[in-house]
């Protein structure tokens, strides 16, 4: 048998005391759990941000109880004004990008099931394990810290383009210190992300139980190491990239501020720097991102369909295979968010080419899951219907990407809410669902209590009719020329029927955002009154299904796991039913039917 | 590991009658495989961000106001300092790590050539900083102009690396001078590879430097 050190003694002693236990915690669950609690804060602070914005965009002159105490300046009266939206709209953007999408379906889950899928006690550095999460709530409480001074958060938006970025406070408001906490912020939480995407490789090359191969790893561990790979790359760029613009900031350099610049009427003491070059650094970090949040959630939605569906996919090797054709080809694409950018046009068509053929993997990974799909006896449950909602989600902001992915039609929709519906369809709630599927899913073993799958069918249905209402329209707006980022419109400007669409979507926003907390109180409740989980409720295969729930610190215990199977032996007879778990010796028998 | 008591999968204690200064790992393990794993990844990420350093100082050289400043002579001497502390932590780990448990004679060899290399690589840091100066007194800043700028971020985030690899070599010289005391020998073996990396880094930045400066 092979012999890894988790075998021989123990990676980490018994944790003893509240703070060992849950604050400074070495264990990886817990520190999975930690992050999904940060990223749940984040969620609903950005999704409050949200709401804020949808009302202000169809009531302007809206008084907004309580928001003035939030900022005088922003909203005096609890009127907001339109820089304070652009605020909102930047933090909106940071928090949902960075703390939510990256955080949850990635480093939550994946620290809390990628050890346990392969059949590891803990991760490789625990330590450093540690150090990433409390890192990465130091780079939140950094970002958080901009509602609370004088001049607010930036405005700059989440990609926080120079110069207006680079120049400081002639910018606007919160361009000073404001925009100073956000690359203060984004620069830790690039080190964070480091630390857990090299501990994320070193655990899936170095620490796999016997039998583990590669090819028997669960497609969800595959899609974690395949972003830690790529979150690896991306951070390591952004961060220098965030480096050189503080230094621009407050050193009186001039990487991104070019000569002769004026704004607000004062001519800006720099010469020489390259606005593009940040958007160059920017989307070289910006378009992976993308992938760092979906192809987690891929990973997990395959994960559950496999599990309902009660049969593997059609080719799971080359799901695989397309996640790292997916991983490798988005380091070709950044320059797609740059085609009106001034760039040179050649290199529009340049990255136009990669852009579309990007569409190929993603698109076979599609086909295999509805092929899968196809007169399967699908097991119903909130779990499931979310994972088949990611489907839908990833079809539909998908397609749009077709066309964005053209220079010739990019000219025109650039700016517009078309692309706004693209990225929050394909990018964000797809994402998102995937998280919430994962949670449904892995929620029994986490916690040791089920949660109540009513109530999540309830949260299922109104989330999935919501977001269409709020995003599909945004695709509409955008055809017809509504530019984004713009505070508000007013009827002469977009004709009363656009604005009509405007209050449709805002007041479907409200709904949808207020069923979020059916799921928030479905967390917390089950989590103390939830029906007792049994080890294995759902029937599956994979090594988490193994061990008790919750398992202990020590994972498997003194068990040391032996692989002998492939991840999803189902239709199949085993001794417990249609299913033969990874570390049964026993063999599997195709059944009759 | 902080006694000699402890006994772990890591290192191995000898009884306190043949106990040398400091002992090493018979087999490697799988935790030793994941940390150079870690190694070369943590390399890896940081080529990466000096890979954006580099395309970012192309992108401006094609601006107008770039320029031409004579990088101090001193670096020179600073490449030789780095390169030499390369060559005193290889003696040192042969000495300390040849894969068997050592006498102590070996160990005490092996912790003066460890002192010469955190010295070496103390030195580096002061010529650096000596760089600096040397620049300040022709009046060239941070923000003088773009050349100036991206020496002083270059040598700067180059330094920052070196500081922490200062601090691991500082705290194995520490377990090897301490008697009694066992340290892993992947964590020795992946400090001298942080070590030399650093080196080849420099020799590329300066040149980088040299030619687009």
């Amino acid at each position: 048998m092979q012999e890894t050190s988790a075998q021989q003694g123990h990676v980490h002693a018994p944790p003893e005391g509240f703070i060992r236990k849950h604050v400074f915690s070495l264990d990886h669950k817990v520190i999975g759990k930690q992050y999904y609690a940060l990223a749940l804060v984040a969620v609903f602070v950005g999704m409050f941000l949200s709401w804020l914005m949808r009302i202000h965009l169809v009531w302007p002159n809206a008084k907004i109880p309580g928001l003035e105490l939030l900022s005088k300046v922003g909203a005096p009266g609890g009127v907001m004004t339109p820089e304070y939206y652009l605020s909102l709209l930047t933090m909106h953007g940071t928090l949902m990008v960075f703390f939510v999408l990256t955080n949850a379906p990635f480093a939550a889950f994946g620290n809390y099931f990628l050890p346990i899928q392969i059949g590891a006690e803990d991760m490789a550095f625990p330590r450093f394990n540690m150090m990433s999460f409390w890192t990465t709530f130091l780079a939140f409480v950094v970002l958080i810290m901009a509602f609370f001074i004088p001049d607010g958060p930036p405005i700059a938006g989440w990609t926080s383009y120079s110069p207006l970025m680079a120049v400081g406070k002639d910018a606007g408001p919160g361009m000073q210190w404001g925009a100073s906490l956000w690359g203060i912020s984004i620069a830790i939480f690039c080190i964070a992300s480091l630390l857990g995407s090299l501990n994320f490789i070193a655990t899936t090359l170095d620490l796999r139980a016997k039998g583990m191969t590669l090819m028997r790893m669960p497609i969800s561990t595959w899609a974690w190491f395949i972003t830690s790979c790529i979150s690896l790359l991306a951070f390591a760029v952004l961060l220098p990239a965030c480096i050189l613009l503080i230094l621009d900031r407050h050193a009186g350099t001039s990487f991104f501020i070019p000569a002769g610049l004026v704004i607000s009427d004062k001519l800006q003491p720099h010469s020489g720097g390259s606005p593009l070059l940040w958007q160059h650094l920017f989307w070289f970090f910006g378009h992976p991102e993308v992938y760092i949040a979906i192809l987690p959630a891929m990973g997990i939605v395959s994960h559950i369909l496999i599990n309902s569906m009660r049969k593997p996919l059609l080719s799971a090797k080359v799901v695989i295979y397309s996640m790292m054709s997916i991983g490798f080809l988005s380091y070709m694409v950044w320059g797609h968010h740059m085609f009106v950018s001034g760039m040179n046009p050649m290199s529009s068509l340049a990255f136009s080419f990669p852009t579309l053929t990007i569409t190929i993997p993603a698109t076979i990974m599609t086909l295999i899951w509805l092929g899968s799909l196809y007169g399967a006896d699908i097991q119903i449950n909130s779990a499931s219907l979310f994972a088949l909602g990611f489907i839908s989600m990833f079809v539909s902001g998908g397609v749009s990407g077709f066309f964005l992915a053209q220079p010739s039609i990019d000219i025109y929709l650039h700016g517009t809410y078309f692309v706004v519906g693209h990225f929050h369809m394909v990018m964000g709630v797809a994402a998102l669902f995937g998280v919430f599927a994962g949670t449904y899913f892995w929620f029994p073993k986490m916690s040791g209590r089920m949660m109540n799958d009513s109530w999540g069918k309830l949260h299922f249905l109104i989330t999935f009719i919501g977001t269409y209402c709020i995003f599909m329209p945004f695709h509409y707006l955008g055809l017809v020329g509504n530019v984004r980022r713009y505070s508000s419109f007013v009827d002469d400007f977009m004709g009363p029927d656009l604005m009509n669409l405007h209050r449709f979507i805002t007041i479907s926003a409200l709904i949808t955002g207020a069923a979020q907390f059916i799921f928030l109180f479905n967390l917390i409740y089950s989590r103390f009154k939830g029906a007792m989980a049994p080890d294995n409720p759902w029937n599956a295969t994979t090594l988490e299904w193994s061990m008790p729930s919750p398992p202990p610190w020590n994972n498997f215990g003194d068990r040391h796991p032996i692989v002998y199977h492939d991840p999803y032996q189902y239709g199949v007879k085993g001794s417990k039913g249609d299913f033969v778990m990874q570390d049964s010796p026993e063999q599997a028998i195709a059944s009759g039917d | 590991m902080s006694s000699a008591s402890t006994v772990n999968s890591h290192a191995v204690t000898l009884p306190a009658s043949s106990r040398p200064l400091a002992s090493t790992v018979v087999a490697a393990t799988s935790a030793d495989r994941a940390s150079r794993s870690g190694i070369w990844l943590g390399l890896f990420t940081i080529t990466m961000s000096f890979a954006a350093f580099t395309s970012a100082l192309f992108v401006r050289e094609g601006t107008t106001d770039w320029g031409h400043i004579v990088l101090p002579s001193i670096l020179y001497f600073n490449t030789f300092l780095l390169l030499c502390s390369s060559g005193t932590i290889e003696i040192s780990r042969r000495y300390l790590s040849g894969g068997r448990l050592i006498d102590t004679q070996e160990s005490r060899k092996g912790s003066v050539w460890l002192l010469f290399t955190l010295a070496l690589g103390l030195a580096f840091c002061v010529g650096q900083y000596m760089a600096w100066q040397q620049l300040r007194a022709q009046g060239l800043y941070l923000a003088t102009n773009p050349n100036s700028s991206f020496f002083y971020v270059l040598t700067f985030m180059h330094v920052l690396h070196l500081l922490a690899g200062i601090a691991v070599l500082a705290y194995l010289t520490g377990r090897v001078l301490a008697s009694h005391s066992t340290f892993r020998r992947s964590l020795f073996d992946n400090a001298a590879i942080y070590w030399h990396f650093l080196g080849i880094l420099w020799v590329y930045l300066f040149a980088l430097c040299l030619m687009k400066l």
